[in-house]
């Protein structure tokens, strides 16, 4: 029995995430080398408006938090862990984790109904963007489900999740801690690997064009054949 | 002086017959893709009107273009900070019904259908999910229905008409209406492209058309919302921008584009013109009173030395130079200051122009059977049926002052001929009125030749582009023989 459970340990949590963070950076650089067309939000906006809103802004807002928080607290836990010990800052930090959740979770349902249920969207929904949403709907779920039933998960996670995550990092995988982790926690990390073994394939590759240098760029963009001026041999 | 190089073109709206052979030739080469059913490309529209999308103009509705706030040009729509928070979710985002939801019809039905007693029918059947719909309106359903309380009624342009000149505008069995192609403007000052957060929009240096880089669009649709004209329209089948792309293709290889290529009535023109990029930002801050004459400003004189000098520092070819001296577009915009661009107030700087109808219709349902509305041979450009101030909110910011001048001397011109080859009028009579017209007998007859007896080579004048040498700079030619070519190698497709 407990051989077959470190069995299945060394799968989930050792050999998953290589393969997954492996494929993860493979498909997504030669993705983008030779199909560089298909990096697109594929948004539905134009399709169907008013939905769209009440889905896809409360799922990203809540999204975009809740994952920054996951990697702030990998980064530096040291200094969350300093942040908790006051009771009213973890109280702080958890009620505002567990609203943005629930924000997403409230998105993510809406526009999966709205997936579901508008005909015009239907047509431009492609059995791959219900396995993202699925997977993302469980990742969800089980997260909003350990918040509520773990608590603190901000504590916790700074000690013993980011440690197993910076092992996984280093290639010297140590699974002292979450050998131990209830079995929702453990569905739970195993969803982050699957949808990072998805990712590279699916929509989700809009996260990685995300398009940071128009908040420096000059507003009008000219291309050239040449450089402008390079005939008289002097560039403008 | 930045000089820089610009196709342009000219529309002669008084030439239009409305016949859509330039949407029908753009849509048979572009735009018969899946995504792309409803988008026109070139469309034609009917004024007074709603246009396609419904209701364009009214940029409180779609928020499109440029505002000058003080020292400052802003897009309307979207800046660096909405940009981060509206990303996900476009405020100003029209949707497809705002256009129209492209049919076609279920043929098959017709050889298919069981026996009955009736005759089947084929229904309706949205290209978009395929099931039967109800067709409620087109990409041109106002065609033709200007006058009418629905579409004409609701024409943006109508704002701060007098109720007289609405009542002008609808008189003699609501008859008076005008065409209005349209296309990309490929502006000076796009808005489309300083809207778009990948940087894949963007003004080809060498020639100014303004391209989307289908690689690097990414469905952000900024674009979409700030374009004043609605002419960047969204796949929604690949999930990327498309517009007008003046069919560079063509004009590399020495052919008008399509829509100019086909037009029946002839009133396209297309040339070069070489303007100062410098000058754009400035000349976009001023009062809208004084855009029109702000954006000629920036139009230069191609034969001034001391332009063909800056030009070529500016590495401009002597072909193009030498183009720019015969551009018809040069001749109508700036020597003879006939034509406009259209809603200079978007300060988009437009580089297609029109030239403004001298609508004909002088008569009018009285008492008594039909009367003259003017004694004059041709009427009194201020009486005439579509009102100064209509067509000043078109093409003048809604200042009369510019299209005044375009109609007066375009009138001018009209008796003058008139003179000449029938004789009922005076010649000197017809040339004070050029005179008055701030014209003469020369330009008279050049307009004359321009307009109604032009040839195709007089009316585009290409200008060589030596993509072959630029291409040859940058990639070696032999590099790709016997391959696959270069470029696109996979049917644009949605996903991976
Ligand atoms: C980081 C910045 C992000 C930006 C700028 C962004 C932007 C967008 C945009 C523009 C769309 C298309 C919306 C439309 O239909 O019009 C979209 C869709 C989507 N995004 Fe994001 N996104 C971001 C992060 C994320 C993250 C972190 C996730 C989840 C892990 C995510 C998951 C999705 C999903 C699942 C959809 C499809 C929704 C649907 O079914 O309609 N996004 N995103
Ligand atoms: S008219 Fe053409 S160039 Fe001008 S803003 Fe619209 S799409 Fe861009």
């Amino acid at each position: 029995m407990t051989n077959l459970a470190t069995y299945f340990d060394q799968l989930l949590f050792v050999a998953l995430p290589y393969v997954a963070f492996f494929v993860f950076f493979l498909v997504s650089i030669t993705r983008y080398h030779w199909r560089g067309f298909t990096y697109s939000s594929l948004s539905s906006q134009f399709l169907e408006n008013r939905q769209h809103f009440w889905g896809l802004v409360p799922f990203h807002y809540g999204i975009i938090v809740v994952l920054t928080g996951h990697v702030v607290a990998w980064l530096i836990p040291r200094q969350v862990l300093w942040w908790n010990d006051r009771p009213l800052r973890l109280y702080i930090l958890e009620i505002s984790a567990l609203a943005c959740g629930l924000l997403t979770l409230i998105g993510l349902v809406s526009l999966m109904l709205r997936r579901l249920t508008v005909s015009k969207i239907r047509v431009v929904t492609s059995k791959l963007d219900w396995v993202v949403l699925l997977l993302l709907l469980a990742q969800v779920v089980s997260g909003v489900g350990t918040a509520v039933l773990y608590p603190w998960g901000s504590s916790w996670y700074a000690a013993m999740a980011a440690p197993y995550l910076w092992s996984i990092l280093k290639l010297n995988p140590d699974l002292t801690y979450i050998a131990a982790m209830p079995p929702l926690v453990k569905f739970h990390i195993v969803g982050a690997f699957a949808l990072i073994l998805v990712f590279p394939f699916s929509r989700l590759v809009h996260i990685l064009v995300i398009p940071n240098p128009y908040l420096w760029r000059k507003p009008q963009v000219a291309r050239w054949y040449r450089a402008p001026g390079e005939a008289a041999g002097e560039p403008v | 002086m930045n000089v820089r190089s610009q196709i342009s073109m000219v529309f002669h709206l008084d030439k239009c017959i409305g016949c859509h052979t330039c949407s029908i030739a753009c849509k048979n080469i572009w735009t018969d893709r899946n995504g792309t059913e409803y988008m026109w490309w070139n469309n034609v529209e009917t004024k007074p009107g709603t246009g396609y999308p419904t209701a364009w103009e009214d940029q409180n509705k779609y928020n499109g273009g440029w505002a000058a706030d003080g020292s400052r040009l802003r897009l309307k729509s979207t800046s660096k900070t909405q940009t981060v928070f509206n990303i996900f979710h476009n405020p100003s985002m029209p949707t497809m019904d705002d256009y129209y939801e492209p049919w076609t019809y279920d043929y098959q039905h017709l050889f298919n259908a069981p026996e009955g007693p009736d005759q089947p029918t084929a229904r309706p059947i949205s290209m978009v999910t395929g099931e039967p719909i109800n067709v409620e309106s087109g990409p041109n359903w106002d065609d033709d229905l200007s006058g009418s309380p629905i579409y004409a009624a609701n024409d943006p342009n109508l704002a701060g008409l007098s109720e007289e000149e609405k009542a002008q505008l609808s008189a003699i069995e609501r008859l008076v209406f005008f065409y209005f192609p349209r296309i990309c403007n490929h502006c000076l000052n796009p808005a489309c492209v300083a809207s778009c957060p990948s940087g894949a929009l963007y003004k080809r240096g060498e020639d100014g058309i303004v391209l989307l880089d289908q690689t690097r669009c990414r469905a952000w649709r900024a674009c979409i919302s700030a374009c004043p004209y609605k002419k960047v329209f969204f796949n929604w089948s690949t999930g990327k921008s498309e517009k007008c792309i003046l069919c560079f293709p063509r004009v590399e290889t020495g052919q008008a584009p399509a829509c100019f290529h086909s037009c029946v009535g002839r009133i396209r023109y297309l040339g070069v013109l070489l303007y100062d990029a410098g000058g754009i930002e400035r000349m976009a801050r001023l009062p809208e009173e004084e855009l029109v004459e702000a954006q000629r400003s920036l139009v230069l004189d191609p034969t001034d030395p001391q332009v063909i000098a800056a030009a070529r520092k500016s590495g401009i070819h002597d072909a193009v130079i030498e183009s720019a001296q015969r551009s018809p577009v040069y001749k109508f915009v700036k020597e003879w200051k006939l034509a406009l661009p259209p809603h200079v107030e978007f300060r988009t700087f437009p580089m297609l122009f029109y030239v403004p109808p001298l609508a004909p219709v002088m008569a009018n349902r009285g008492a008594t059977g039909v009367e003259n509305v003017s004694q004059d041979l041709f009427h009194d450009i201020d009486t005439a049926r579509v009102p100064m101030r209509f067509l000043a909110n078109l093409f003048g910011a809604g200042h009369e002052g510019k299209v005044r001048y375009t109609l007066r001397k375009q009138k001018a011109v009209r008796w003058y001929r008139r003179a000449l080859t029938v004789g009922d009028v005076g010649v000197d009579l017809a040339e004070r009125m050029l005179r008055e017209a701030d014209s003469n007998v020369e330009e008279a007859e050049a307009i004359y030749r321009l307009t109604s007896l032009c040839t195709v080579d007089d009316r585009y004048v290409i200008p060589p582009m030596y993509r072959e040498e630029a291409i040859e700079m940058m990639r070696d030619p032999l590099e790709h023989k016997q391959g696959v070519g270069f470029g696109l190698l996979r049917g644009p497709r949605r996903g991976m």
